[in-house]
């Protein structure tokens, strides 16, 4: 028996496979920490955010690789299964095109760090491991990891006010979150006995849940709802995305997301959180009528989209109040699309508002976006086509990624959290349609340059592009394997639980067409 | 060509023609007359090729025809499933003619942007037919929206002092109706499995929870659909839509996508939900009545010829749901018929409202007066639209509007009786109109330097002068595709009527 515990105690080479990603990027993160100091100073970014997007591709490549070996790794604190391989996918590819954007924007802001791009791979990794921890202390970790990237990188604008304040503004209330969530993670463990998913998902069970359970769920959610930036714990993200570089705010506003959204599912679904539903219930319908509301009377795009953002969050937590077996299926699968395709569209929007902003951020208020549609009608068009997404409108993915949350809530009978939804996704097409009149039915009252669209920027809107495009005519791939990953998700019925897990994933993991 | 050799394209090639057209104007350099030229060349070969959907109809049959069912996504269930009837027949037809008509209106009113101006006109022809077209309700959803952002565009970009509040207005309006729709059609996909009309229709009595929801889910389509046509509440975005459009938007509003929402109902709320229709009926009819008298009575007092037009419209699509909810088979003929006859004879209309807007910038009456004397040829164009307007026998409007009236009658003789003061009403406003605008003296010196119409604007407007007798004099060639069609929507409410009849 010891030897057979001590056996599984001992690290394997499969273990390293399953966190093969983590390690790559984290190598290429060290690369550029160490790079930095050599390399001249005029060409470094270049030279630098080069390697760091050799980073991301090979994050992909080795994600794709640790794939092929799913199950579990390091004593059953870290989990390879589609759901993981997906946020992993998702996260790193949000990176590659966040730093494509980054080249471009730190040429014209004059920032010359390096480290930027060391910290966005860092934070990847964090991302990564939130998606793939089965050890809420792991996901901690993670989550810690995550986190401070971000708030280093929000302050990245060293010559402004407003950057240094959002990142102490992020640092402060973003530690506040999380002790929240350890709070939740150390009553959980007192209820429990355990801090690993799967033990506490056997528990829970097994008989009626305490009191303690309660408490300890509520406190995690808040803690992952101010992460994912849900109503009421969206205080900070206005102030937030206004300060931070605006390449930054499309990272943070998907990236860090995804894996809070990742962790939430694994913490409401395989756990099977009780009385999860009235709080998911009331922070779905806040974040999206505050969110939306708040948006409309916006004049700085900036904060606009953060408004934005909330009210996607609180879309996006509509999939989390599904209760039964069947529902919940549908929840996750819903969910993890959602948090693909706003990603595509976001990182997007904000890759031209990025490029619009110019030196020092001076152009981004609503105003100067008139006359863009004539100025520059490729950008025009491409923004258009992200903003339409974001409204919802069919062929684009933010389209499929409403359809499929505001289905499963139908087919769970949540009809009124559905109307609320559809009313708000109605509102919201309002202050989307504002940047579109603006910028086509206006004529430009002030002079505001635009600059010619380089390569990297190029590249990085093509790929938002086609991804929020491919969401919107072809969905089903995505979905398929978003379903998979769902029924892996959830707790299995107690006696077949283990064996018909492992045996059915990895030829699941294959999307046959 | 035989349709045999599209296989069952047809109707894919007629939805799509417009969209190649759009992609290739889209890679073409900027010179503005290639660009006209080639959107006139497209929007013809659509005509061109919808006239084979009428030619080789089967009018024994009420099923849908050149029907394609293929598969788009599987999960959710969704399918490229098309298909008219004699009804949506006749509607994508109306839309392929009047687009040829537009792109040549537009000729030269349009000279700035000219190449965003025609990808927009064509892109929002495809979106049309494909909302009349489409089987899945899902693709009909997708059409449905899609049409929305070229209009408000057309409107916004290319319209007239305040368009951008009209485009908003416009775009909010039929956005927020729109979402009910969307949440009743996710709710019957949601308990139905699938998004096919034929399907659903089929199913809906036997889904469990169905009685509960049925009047819901009525009322979201009903809303989406009234907002559209627009229904009396409704219709206050409508007069500012116009007034703002481009002549060439202004065409496609009032002649194509009002009908949308009419089709919407006779399709979708007769389809699906009998049962709740005839509980609705009575409200619905009366809001049409309303529709009809209202409409009248505002477009007598406007000043502004293009908002009169624009009333008129209400006033006109007032009869149009009024045949609809009387449930008979003649006030639905007459319903479909009023629907294409309205389209041509009122996007005429307003292609002569815009001729004039091209020469003297306004569209207020009181700047005109006796033009019949310096523009002859203008003024008898514009006496023979107003005729069939107004209804004269053997011109188009008086067929669809006296079928309605017939069949209100029949439903109850009080709505026929006050529907038919709306056809007076029509004649008391559009004469009186033409009269201040056309007979007496002139009583603007400018205006007796106007040219009279010009080669393109007869070749755009006398098609629908030729449209609207024909179809007055030989409307049996339109009613024999949509007299089994009508039937077909009908066969549920004869049923219930017959059930009552037995007990």
């Amino acid at each position: 028996m010891t030897t057979i515990l001590l056996a599984q105690a001992i690290p394997q080479g499969v273990d390293y496979v399953r966190i093969l990603p983590e390690l790559v990027l984290s190598l290429f993160g060290i690369v550029i920490m160490l790079l930095d100091p050599f390399v001249d100073e005029e060409k470094s970014q270049k030279t630098l955010g080069l390697i760091g997007f050799a980073g991301t591709i090979a994050g992909l490549a080795s994600t794709w690789y640790m794939a092929q070996s799913p199950g579990p790794a390091f004593s059953k604190m870290v989990r390879v299964d589609s759901f993981s391989v997906f946020f992993h996918f998702l996260v790193i590819a949000i990176a590659a095109v966040v730093i494509l954007t980054s080249f471009e924007y730190m040429a014209v802001q004059r920032i010359r760090a390096g480290e930027y791009y060391a910290l966005i791979l860092f934070g990847v990794v964090g991302m990564g491991l939130m998606s793939s921890a089965v050890e809420l202390v792991l996901i901690f970790i993670a989550l810690e990891i995550s986190s401070i990237s971000t708030y280093i990188l929000a302050g990245f604008r060293r010559q402004e006010a407003a950057s240094s304040e959002s990142s102490l503004k992020y640092f402060l209330l973003g530690s506040f979150a999380t002790a929240f969530f350890l709070y939740g993670v150390a009553m959980l463990f007192g209820a429990t006995g355990s801090t690993n998913i799967d033990v506490i998902s056997r528990t829970l069970q097994a008989g009626p849940a305490e009191v303690l359970v309660y408490v300890a769920i509520a406190l995690m959610f808040v803690g992952l709802g101010f992460k994912v930036a849900a109503a009421p714990f969206h205080i900070w993200t206005p102030d937030v995305y206004e300060g931070a570089p605006a390449p930054v705010v499309g990272f943070m506003s998907t990236a860090p997301k995804a894996a809070a959204f990742a962790v939430l599912l694994r913490v409401v679904f395989a756990i099977n959180a009780p009385g999860r539903f009235w709080l998911v219930w009331v922070a779905a319908a806040l974040s999206m009528t505050l969110g939306n509301i708040s948006a409309l009377v916006q004049t700085n795009v900036k904060r606009l989209l953060a408004y934005s953002s909330i009210a996607h969050a609180g879309y996006l937590l509509v999939a989390f109040a599904m209760t039964t077996p069947e529902d919940s299926s549908l929840g996750i699968s819903a969910a993890m699309f959602y948090a693909a395709a706003y990603a595509a569209m976001n990182v997007g929007a904000f890759a031209v508002v990025s490029h619009f902003a110019n030196a020092g951020e001076r152009y981004v208020t609503l105003e100067d976006y008139e006359g863009l549609g004539r100025t520059s009608p490729l950008l025009a068009a491409t923004l258009t086509i992200f903003l339409l997404s974001l409204i919802g409108i069919p062929i684009t993915g933010g389209f499929f990624a409403k359809f499929y949350v505001f289905s499963a809530a139908l087919k769970a009978n949540l009809i009124w959290l559905t109307l609320i939804g559809v009313v708000n996704s109605a509102i919201g097409a309002y202050y989307y349609l504002r940047i579109i009149v603006m910028m086509y039915m206006r004529e430009a009252r002030r002079e505001v340059p635009v600059t010619p669209v380089p390569f990297g920027l190029g590249l990085a809107l093509a790929l938002s592009l086609v991804a929020t495009l491919y969401l919107g005519i072809a969905p089903n791939r995505v979905l398929q394997y978003a379903q998979q990953s769902a029924r892996g998700l959830l707790p299995q019925p107690a006696a077949t639980a283990p064996a018909s897990a492992a045996q059915v994933e990895p030829a699941a993991n294959i999307p046959r067409h | 060509m035989n349709p045999e050799s599209f296989g069952p394209y047809i109707l894919t090639w007629v939805t799509f023609a417009p969209l190649a057209g759009a992609l290739c104007l889209t890679v073409l350099p900027r010179r503005d007359r290639d660009i006209r030229i080639i959107s006139l060349i497209f929007s013809l070969l659509t005509f061109g090729l919808s006239l084979h959907l009428p030619v080789y109809f089967r009018h024994e049959t009420s099923a849908f025809h050149y029907e394609i069912s293929r598969q788009w996504i599987s999960s959710p269930n969704i399918h490229y499933h098309m298909g008219v009837d004699g009804i949506s027949l006749w509607l994508v037809v109306l839309t392929t003619f009047l687009t040829p008509l537009c792109v040549l209106i537009s000729w030269k009113s349009v000279h700035d942007r000219v190449k965003e101006f025609f990808i927009l006109l064509l892109i929002l022809e495809s979106a049309l037919i494909g909302v009349f077209t489409s089987l899945d309700l899902f693709l009909f959803y997708f059409f449905w929206e899609a049409t929305l952002i070229p209009m408000a565009l057309l409107i916004g970009v290319f319209g007239h002092e305040r368009r951008i509040y009209a485009a908003v207005k416009f775009f909010m309006y039929t956005m927020i109706a729109s979402v009910f729709m969307l949440a009743a059609i996710l709710w019957l996909y949601a308990h139905t499995g699938t998004f096919d009309f034929v399907e659903i229709r089929n199913q809906i009595a036997h889904v469990p929870g169905f009685p509960a929801a049925a009047q819901w889910l009525f009322l979201g389509f009903f809303l989406a659909f009234a907002v559209k046509v627009p229904l009396f509440p409704f219709h206050t975005w409508l007069p500012d839509a116009h007034v703002e459009a481009p002549t060439a938007g202004s065409v496609l509003l009032a002649g194509v996508l009002l009908k949308m929402g009419t089709y919407g109902m006779l399709r979708f709320n007769l389809g699906l939900f009998p049962d709740q229709s005839r509980q609705n009926a009575p409200w619905i009819m009366i809001l049409a009545l309303i529709g009809i008298v209202y409409g009248a009575l505002v477009a007598m007092v406007q000043p502004n010829m293009k908002k009169l037009i624009a009333y008129s419209s209400v006033s006109h699509l007032g009869f149009v749901v009024l045949g609809i909810f009387s449930f008979t088979q003649l006030g639905l003929n007459g319903a479909v018929f009023v629907m294409l006859a309205h389209g041509v004879s009122t996007g005429a209309l307003f292609m002569l409202a815009g001729i004039l807007h091209e020469r003297r910038h306004t569209y207020e009456i009181t700047e005109f007066g006796g033009l019949a004397s310096p523009m002859p040829v203008y003024a008898a164009s514009y006496l023979f639209i107003v005729l069939a307007s107004v209804g004269l026998p053997l011109l188009n409007g008086f067929i669809g509007e006296f079928l309605v009236l017939s069949g209100a009658f029949q439903a109850r003789a009080i709505y026929g009786i006050i529907g038919a003061t709306g056809v007076i009403w029509s004649a008391c406003y559009l004469l009186w109109m033409y009269q201040r605008v056309f007979y007496g003296k002139v009583t603007r010196p400018v205006n007796n330097s106007l040219t009279d119409l010009l080669a393109f604007e007869k070749a755009a407007v006398w098609p629908c002068a030729v449209a609207a007798l024909v179809m007055g004099v030989a409307p049996i060639l339109w009613l024999n595709a949509i007299d089994p069609a009508v039937q077909a929507v009908l066969t549920p409410f004869v049923q219930m009527a017959s059930k009552v009849v037995g007990q």
